[in-house]
Formats: C-alpha cells, structure tokens, sequence
C-alpha cells in the first residue's frame, strides 16, 4: 500500500509560479474569485498574517476555498494571495451560506510559508453571523479568547463590505489551526 | 445515505512543525496542538481544474518561457502517478511545480544568490493529471544553492511540488530530490522527516524508460495523498 509523502516547506521562492502578477505564466487562481452565476454578496477579505513576535510575515501564501451562497461548491470558489512587504493578504468573494447543520458560514484557509514545513489549515468565520456562530460545533466548543482567532470582524472604514481578518501563526494569540 | 471521509494525515510521515535546526520554524511554528473537526463541506470537496486550466506549454519549462534558445543545462523527464494512500490514481488533478535553474538560481525578485539567471527559464510550470493519475513534466535538472540557514549551509537540488486531490484537505505541498545527493545529510528541511523510509518516498528515482534516448534522463515520482473513503451516515 502506498504511503502518504511528506510535506516540505513551500519555501521564499513561489511567487513566480503560483501567484505571478504579469509575465509569461498566467496565475492558476488569484484574489479576485469570479462569482460566476451565484448571486451572492460581494464581500472584501483582508488580513495580515504575523509570525511568533508579532512581526509581519511577508513571503507567505494563503488559499482560500469555500461554498457559494447556496451552501453548496457551486461555483469554482477558490482564490490565492501571497502577502505583501506588510504581511497584508486579501480576497474578492461572495460570502458563503452555511453548508449543514452544525456549521455556521464560513471558509476555508490554508497558510504556506517558509519556515512551516506542514501547511495550516484553519477557518474564517464572519462576527456578523452571531446567531449562526451561536449554532456552529468547532466555535462553540472553543473558549471565548480563542474562538475569537475564528472571526472575520466587519470594517466600518471601507466603501464596500470588508471584513478583517488576521493571522498569527504562534504566541498568546495563534490562530487556531485545526486538524482537518 | 452515504458520507465522504478523507483519512487523517499520517504524522509519523510528515515533518514536526518544529524543527530547531530549521531555524525559519522557530517563530513560525504552532504551539498550540490543532484542534480536531468533523470536516465541513468545504473541507471535502475542492476545485477541479480541467485542461483548460493549463496552457499547452505549461508541463514544458525548457519552453514556456524560452524567448530565443533553450535554457542551459542538463535536460530532464519527471514523471509519476499522483494516487491516494489504497492506491487509488487522482485522476484530473492540477500538479504545479517551480524550480530554480541550472545555475541554482531562481527567476525570483527575492533571491540573491551570485549565480546567473537564464533569460530563457522561468522554472515554473503545472499540468493535469491523466485518468491513471500520472503527470509529465520537461525540465532542466536544477542546480543546488546557498542559503543564510547556518555556515557553509547548501539546499540539495530539488523541484517544488503543489498537489490538489478531490478533497482541499488532501492538499500538499512538498519537495522532490535527486538520487544519490550528497547534500541530502546535510539539509534540515529533507531531514526534518524524521522517518527514513518516508524520507526516501521524497527522492525521485532514476528511470531508464522514462529516459529518451538521445535526449534527455528521466525520473520517476510518485506523490501520495491521504486516502477518501466513503462510510455509511450515522441515522
């Protein structure tokens, strides 16, 4: 029987191949998700992600995944963001309905970088959802200072819906990374 | 009524997320255990990339980026089966891989290594698996470089691979190496694997079909991914 192959790290070097802006090779997927035929919400996701001192972590990737507004993959939901000189990430979406029972709204997210030498995943949860996130089976059994890490929290200082979400990826504060 | 599962990740495969002697872990490493989930829709399912996903040229990196002759260097084959951890082949799944070039350096604005870029290698590239889950790529054999880990501290020759299963769970990313690499011993990202039989499941191995005669080696690797499985629903 085969054997799963271990992860390596994604290392400093990607950015030409899996998140190039302009030049020969086109990206396979980029921030701004297309919407397709599902009508949801636009909404805006940003973030920054910061390493075990707080500092900004600027050669990371991060990959989003996530239903459409009907609850259902419905339509070709994934994007790709490779942080700036700031840390900063950021996606263009629609916002996801709940997928079933148990689950409130939400997306998937994986971090890359140097330095990880197994990807994290995690979720984004949305703090405007507090009646759905009330019902959700991973946020409700995590206690309030870490299950704050789970939400996106809207950002009043922008034109369209944005929500804010950071990443730490150790310390008092870390992100809680799941076993999915 | 029946579910999807996806198998756990084998830990005893993959790397501790911290490794001292990788010093880039020691601030970006998780402290705290993960936490375990019943997977969510999103979590078992995942994009699918048909072949419209990828240009006619992208699994050539001695062409996609050649402006006005080949790129220097040792011409190669990589091939291998992408399969679920039973044996199962994933068939229609997008494989990318980036490399540097034969002169170890990659076609990245971050990398300043003293080495020369190759106007005609950009080291990127990605295809599509075929029904039997296998995958080929044209390349140049990259060349081993230097890097700030610690003293005299070389990365053996090796080509990134990005994988997709049917789950965005079964995603991995990693690294394939060179047979017979002395730098291998030496390289705490290859040795974070503390296994050694799952080590070696990173070192391609030479293959005399996959050589073309006249024309280039050829080495084969395969890439496991955690396996899917489909259970009876609970009531």
């Amino acid at each position: 029987m085969p054997r799963q192959t271990p992860s390596q790290t994604i290392g400093p070097f990607f950015a030409h191949a899996m998140t190039p802006r302009g030049g020969p090779f086109r990206a396979s997927a980029g921030e701004r998700i297309d919407r397709g035929r599902s009508a949801g919400a636009r909404i805006r996701i940003e973030g920054t992600v910061r390493d075990g001192a707080g500092k900004p972590v600027p050669d990371a990737m991060i990959e989003l995944w996530q239903v459409g507004p009907d609850g259902r993959p419905s339509f070709r939901g994934f994007g790709r963001s490779a942080t700036d000189v700031d840390g900063r990430y950021g996606f263009e979406t629609v916002k996801p309905s709940s997928c079933g029972p148990g689950f409130a709204p939400h997306v998937s997210l994986i971090v890359f970088a140097r330095g990880m030498l197994n990807h994290a995943f995690t979720r984004l949860y949305f703090a405007d959802e507090a009646a759905a996130n009330q019902g959700d089976e991973l946020l409700t059994r995590l206690p309030p200072e870490r299950r704050r890490t789970l939400l996106a929290t809207p950002r009043a200082d922008s034109d369209r819906p944005t929500y804010e979400f950071d990443i730490r990826l150790q310390g008092d504060e870390e992100t809680v990374f799941l076993d999915a | 009524m029946r579910a999807e599962q996806v198998d756990p990740r084998d830990w005893s495969a993959h790397p501790d997320q911290q490794h001292a002697d990788y010093k880039s872990t020691l601030l970006r490493s998780q402290d705290r255990r993960l936490v375990p989930v019943r997977h969510s829709l999103a979590e078992l399912t995942a994009p699918l990339f048909g072949r419209d996903a990828v240009a006619e040229m992208d699994n050539d990196l001695t062409a996609n980026a050649a402006l006005a002759a080949e790129p220097l260097g040792e011409r190669i084959v990589v091939s291998g089966r992408v399969l679920e951890e039973g044996g199962r082949p994933v068939a229609g799944a997008l494989v990318e891989v980036w490399q540097a070039n034969a002169a170890g350096r990659y076609a990245h604005a971050g990398d300043d290594h003293d080495a020369p870029l190759d106007p005609n290698f950009l080291g990127a590239g990605r295809t599509v698996t075929g029904r039997d889950g296998r995958y080929r790529f044209v390349t140049i054999r990259p060349g081993a470089y230097p890097w700030r880990n610690h003293p005299n501290a070389w990365r053996p020759a090796h080509i990134h691979f990005s994988l997709f299963g049917r789950a965005f769970v079964q995603r991995l990313v990693t690294q394939m190496y060179f047979p017979g690499d002395p730098l291998l011993a030496w390289d705490p990202i290859f040795q974070s694997v503390s296994d050694p039989d799952a080590r070696q499941r990173l070192v391609s191995k030479f293959s005399l079909a996959l050589t073309e005669p006249g024309w280039a080696l050829g080495f084969e690797f395969d890439i496991v991914l955690r396996g899917r499985r489909r259970t009876p629903m609970e009531d």
